[in-house]
């Protein structure tokens, strides 16, 4: 296993900045350094670790610990190095005698109040107030607590005679990850700093004063678990001692080495440091230099990797005659050529279109690549989707149409220059927790947020956050809510008339602008429909067009619906018209969903476009991948997700691998994706549980975590990162290697030895990665596509001089309402969506200690609509559409407005995807996940169809035990 | 695919590229359902359109005699 040497990511002190050059001497050392930075950070720059314990680098200088001072020349005193910017010709002493003995002081203090059981201490060895014991020479302790007397410290718990010590707290063990021991605490404030300025979140405090001074997550009567606190580490991580303390590091000991990573889980593609003790991961900590998270994490990426040890993973391949019969476990010589033959017999017997496959967004572009590559070049046909299908399809189509390019335009640095952000259907601070926090810390420091949303989410009013506005639009009226906001742009005469001569076209501008001008756009005339207040809108509409930069971030709000590719555009048009494009603070963002979807649809994942977004009908793309693979490409496009189900069901199509993914519970109308896959004769899942789609499986696969393979993964921001192995394949096999296997079964003759020679493949054929090879990854440490000859270390910013197609499209947006009514037998509106704890199906998430922030989906619903049906908080309900029903449990809350219910998708035995139906994007066939005509009524148990799909389920799992 | 859901996926896209300027809208459906449709749903769209076709848009019904 070949580690990567990390770059120096020691703790500067305090930020870096990026004034004009400074020149100074520090013990005779001169420094040059940007203006407005500390002489702490000077000092560490030239190689000089001045003592501290309250300063790090990714928080503001506190000047609380006393132990950075320093003496400066011409000043009285010996002010905090962390808090004192330098000057020019500043010189500076860290080390003289007067310092020296402050120091020793202060940390003779500090350890008067503190337990000296440094041997059997948790961070032993990994804790900085032990280290600065060191550096200071600090040999005795000469404060004891008086004989007889009352005992004054905060760390034992009872005193000599036996009496209980009314400063001493026991242990916060509440939180399944970490633990907090106020014995430990030196009140330095990094915690608390932390949750604050890194995290946003406010949950932690400094309870008391003076001597009393304690570290309080949430209100009087809470710990840890029931506070505010949403577990993301930060405070772990910025603990210098053993107070907050992963649980990991306590039962394992501290880690030994450490390779970097990059997280599976949300398109934020956050780096890690997965840390090791010997072959055990003992814990994965944000990585400083990774350009996505700057060193901030969520309790999923941080905390919630144990699912890669469960013991419902599956770590032997099996089969089954048919999915009444049991499983069989076998070898993988015997589940590769029962695939292979079956699949081959399918193809002689029903044509070679009538097989399939689905490529994985959690897997690496290298596994993905090879996937489709399985389809078009072994199968012989182009029937290969994506879970990109269900949620950014529409981007992948608006953005295209528009801009010429379905990438986001902006890296996540960007918002730090965002004067304005518009967040339209997502919830980042649940489902881009990371980003979230860089963008509240935006908002903090004075950018104005707009939030287009059905649900009062998070975003709306947080601590120390409130949107300037937020327009609560019934859902599937996002059509009419941006045409309404670009009418006001337009009929106002706000928009970027320079911009849009320059780079749209001009035509297709006057007409677009004469069909927004109509009167039936705006805000005053759409507001029946999209229950906005109009004026409200149109303050939103001229904050955006003339608050600075103005940036759009939206998710599958926007694109799951029947409308969804023309919110995109909408989207598209709302930036090309207020000049929002192409420099940093701008921008359109899709914030994508699982960690690969990005990745997934530029390798070439959808049955339409080859790697590269190019479509199959082109005999130019055709011939470039002919002469890769030595096969003939066919030009047609292939079978979507939702028309490969179609298709099974009408007989045509009878045979599907499906990598990472499970469609059963991920897809819309779950009774129709059902009976899709028991129409099929030879199901292949590939994946680390038998998942709900593997009840409909003859094949098992099994699949490796990301801490078992080696490959890249391409985050929201086109950012191309490594994944590295850390353990080896539990399974044996990392995925990549399985479809190889499975490919050469077939007779495909693949001879791939490592994920490196898959990316040289995509690079030779792939334009816009040209340039990508992992020896660029090393150095680099990640690159945004295009990288290729003209953007040799790739493009952070899109469209700066230009738009990809040349001239901007401006396209006509007309509203049009979803067929998906409400009436009198189904008056609300549901619409879905998840939770910072969970992910996607949760079948990681589910596998973890997260399952205490969340261990059901629940109904949220308003309580006007639940007083009227005579439901209270906590009641079991009956859900239910014109496509199913379920029961779960209500939840009272004003997030949602009247008529309109949400919930999650976390957990099969809701399946809250038996209620949403088969209406789909126009364009790109997403499922409208976001719009279901429901009914709500009490409820006394599970409805029939979850005990039916119980008991199949139970049924389809059964394992023989097996054969010796 | 069942006729009502083929039905009302292609008047979606017919109604989108009604909504567009020019002439050329059928012709557009026509493209749309080509790069987008996967050979067996446009033949079953075709064979609707010869059966009858009831319940598509107009544009729909012209855009199913443009393609293969």
């Amino acid at each position: 296993m070949k580690d990567f040497i990390i770059p120096n990511d020691r703790d500067m002190g305090t930020s870096a900045k990026t004034g004009a050059p400074v020149t100074l001497e520090i013990d005779g050392v001169a420094v040059t350094v940007p203006e407005g930075t500390s002489v702490l950070r000077a000092a560490a720059e030239a190689g000089i670790s001045i003592p501290k314990l309250c300063a790090s680098d990714n928080l503001e200088a506190f000047g609380s610990c006393r132990l950075c001072v320093v003496e400066i020349e011409g000043r009285r005193g010996t002010p905090a190095s962390c808090t004192t910017p330098v000057t020019p010709g500043m010189v500076v002493h860290t080390g003289s005698a007067k310092v020296r003995k402050i120091r020793r002081g202060v940390m003779e203090l500090y350890i008067s109040d503190h337990p000296l059981d440094c041997l059997t201490c948790s961070a032993n060895g990994d804790c900085e107030l032990q280290d600065m014991a060191g550096a200071v020479g600090l040999r005795d302790v000469r404060y004891a607590a008086p004989e007889n007397g009352g005992m004054v410290n905060h760390f034992e718990a009872r005193n000599t005679s036996g009496e209980a010590n009314p400063e001493w707290l026991p242990k916060d063990d509440s939180n399944p990850y970490f633990s907090y021991d106020p014995s430990k605490c030196i009140v330095c404030n990094r915690c608390v700093r932390a949750c604050e300025e890194v995290q946003g979140t406010f949950a932690l405090t400094i309870q008391g004063r003076g001597f009393d001074s304690r570290v309080k997550a949430g209100g009087a009567d809470d710990d840890f678990l029931s506070s505010d606190c949403v577990s993301c580490g930060a405070c772990v991580q910025a603990c210098p001692t053993a107070t907050l303390q992963e649980k990991s590091i306590i039962e394992l000991g501290t880690p030994d080495r450490s390779v970097v990573t990059t997280c599976a889980y949300c398109g934020v593609g956050c780096s890690f440091k997965a840390e090791m003790n010997g072959d055990t991961l003992v814990r994965m900590v944000p990585y400083k230099h990774g350009k996505a998270n700057r060193g901030h994490s969520c309790v999923k990426g941080r905390f919630a990797y144990g699912y890669a040890h469960h013991k419902d993973r599956i770590l032997k391949p099996m089969i089954r005659e048919r999915i009444s019969d049991p499983w069989r476990e076998v070898d993988w010589d015997e589940a590769l050529s029962f695939a292979a033959n079956r699949l081959r017999g399918l193809q002689a017997q029903y044509g070679k279109k009538s097989i399939g496959v689905i490529t994985s967004s959690r897997c690496t572009n290298e596994e993905t690549y090879l996937v489709q590559k399985l389809a078009r070049a072994v199968f012989g046909n182009n029937n290969t989707d994506t879970c990109a299908r269900v949620c950014h399809s529409p981007t992948g189509y608006g953005l295209g149409q528009t801009f010429g390019t379905s990438a986001g335009t902006q890296d996540f640095d960007s918002v730090e220059h965002t004067d304005v952000v518009v967040v339209i259907g997502a919830n980042p601070t649940d489902g881009h927790p990371v980003f979230a926090s860089r963008l509240k810390k935006r908002v903090r420091a004075g950018a104005k947020l707009i939030v287009i949303d059905p649900r009062r989410i998070d975003l709306v009013k947080t601590p120390h956050i409130a949107a300037a506005h937020h327009l609560p639009l019934r859902p599937g009226t996002n059509v009419a809510v941006v045409s309404a906001i670009a009418h006001v742009i337009v009929t106002e005469g706000l928009m970027d008339e320079a911009f849009i001569r320059a780079r749209c076209d001009w035509d297709e501008f006057q007409h677009y602008a004469e069909f927004i001008s109509n009167p039936r756009h705006s805000p005053e005339a759409t507001s029946m429909l999209t229950g906005v207040d109009p004026a409200e809108l149109r303050a939103a509409a001229r904050l955006y067009a003339t608050g600075g930069n103005g940036a759009i971030y939206y998710g599958l709000g926007v694109t799951e619906h029947s409308q969804g590719s023309t919110t995109v555009m909408g989207i598209a048009n709302l930036a090309m018209l207020t000049g929002n494009i192409g420099r940093p603070g701008v921008g359109v963002n899709p914030l994508r969903g699982q960690n690969n979807v990005q990745g997934s649809c530029d390798m070439g994942s959808f049955p339409h476009e080859l790697p590269g977004y190019r479509h199959v009908k082109g005999p130019e793309v055709r011939a470039i991948f002919e002469e890769a693979w030595g096969v003939q490409i066919d030009a047609e496009p292939g079978l979507r997700i939702p028309n490969m189900l179609d298709a099974a069901v009408d007989g045509t199509f009878k045979g599907l691998y499906c990598q990472g993914e499970d469609i059963l519970q991920s897809d819309p109308d779950t009774k129709h994706v059902a009976a899709g896959l028991a129409a099929m004769d030879c199901v292949i899942v590939h994946d680390l549980f038998l998942n709900e789609t593997a009840n409909y499986a003859h094949v098992f696969l099994p699949g490796s975590t990301f801490l078992e393979k080696d490959g890249t993964f391409t985050n929201a921001e086109r950012r191309i990162n490594r994944v590295r192995k850390v353990i080896p394949p539990l399974n044996g096999y990392a995925d990549w290697e399985v479809t190889q296997m499975l490919a050469n079964a077939m007779g495909a003759g693949w001879t791939y030895a490592h994920p490196a020679r898959i990316m040289e493949e995509i690079a030779a054929t792939t334009p816009s990665f040209a340039g990508v090879d992992y020896a660029l990854l090393e150095e680099k440490g990640s690159v945004q596509w295009p990288c290729n000859e003209a953007h040799p270390e790739g493009t952070p910013l899109m469209h700066v001089d230009g738009f990809m197609r040349g001239k901007g499209r401006f396209i006509v947006t007309e509203y049009v309402a979803t067929d998906e009514k409400t009436g009198p037998r189904f008056p609300l509106l549901l619409t879905t969506g998840r939770i910072l704890s969970q992910y996607n199906v949760g079948a990681q998430t589910r596998r973890t200690a997260n399952v205490v922030w969340h261990e059901e989906d629940v109904l949220e619903i308003h309580p006007h609509d639940a007083e009227v049906r005579g439901l209270k908080e906590g009641d079991w309900v009956r859900l239910a559409s014109r496509a199913g029903e379920t029961t779960l449990r209500a939840k009272l809350t004003d997030r949602v407005s009247p008529g309109v219910v949400y919930t999650t998708f976390h957990h099969p035995d809701t399946q809250a995807n038996v209620i949403t139906t088969d209406y789909s994007d126009w364009a790109t066939n997403c499922p409208e996940y976001k719009v279901t005509a429901v009914q709500v009524s009490l409820s006394n148990g599970p409805t029939d169809w979850q005990e039916d799909y119980a008991a199949q389920a139970a049924q389809a799992r059964r394992i023989l035990p097996a054969a010796e | 695919m069942s006729p009502e859901k083929m039905v009302h996926m292609a008047n979606q896209i017919a109604t989108f590229f009604k909504t567009q300027p020019g002439t050329d809208q059928a012709a557009r459906v026509a493209a749309h359902l080509t790069d987008y449709w996967e050979p067996r749903m446009r033949q079953q769209l075709r064979a609707f359109v010869d059966a009858g076709g009831k319940g598509l848009d107009d544009i729909a019904v012209r855009a199913a005699h443009l393609i293969e």
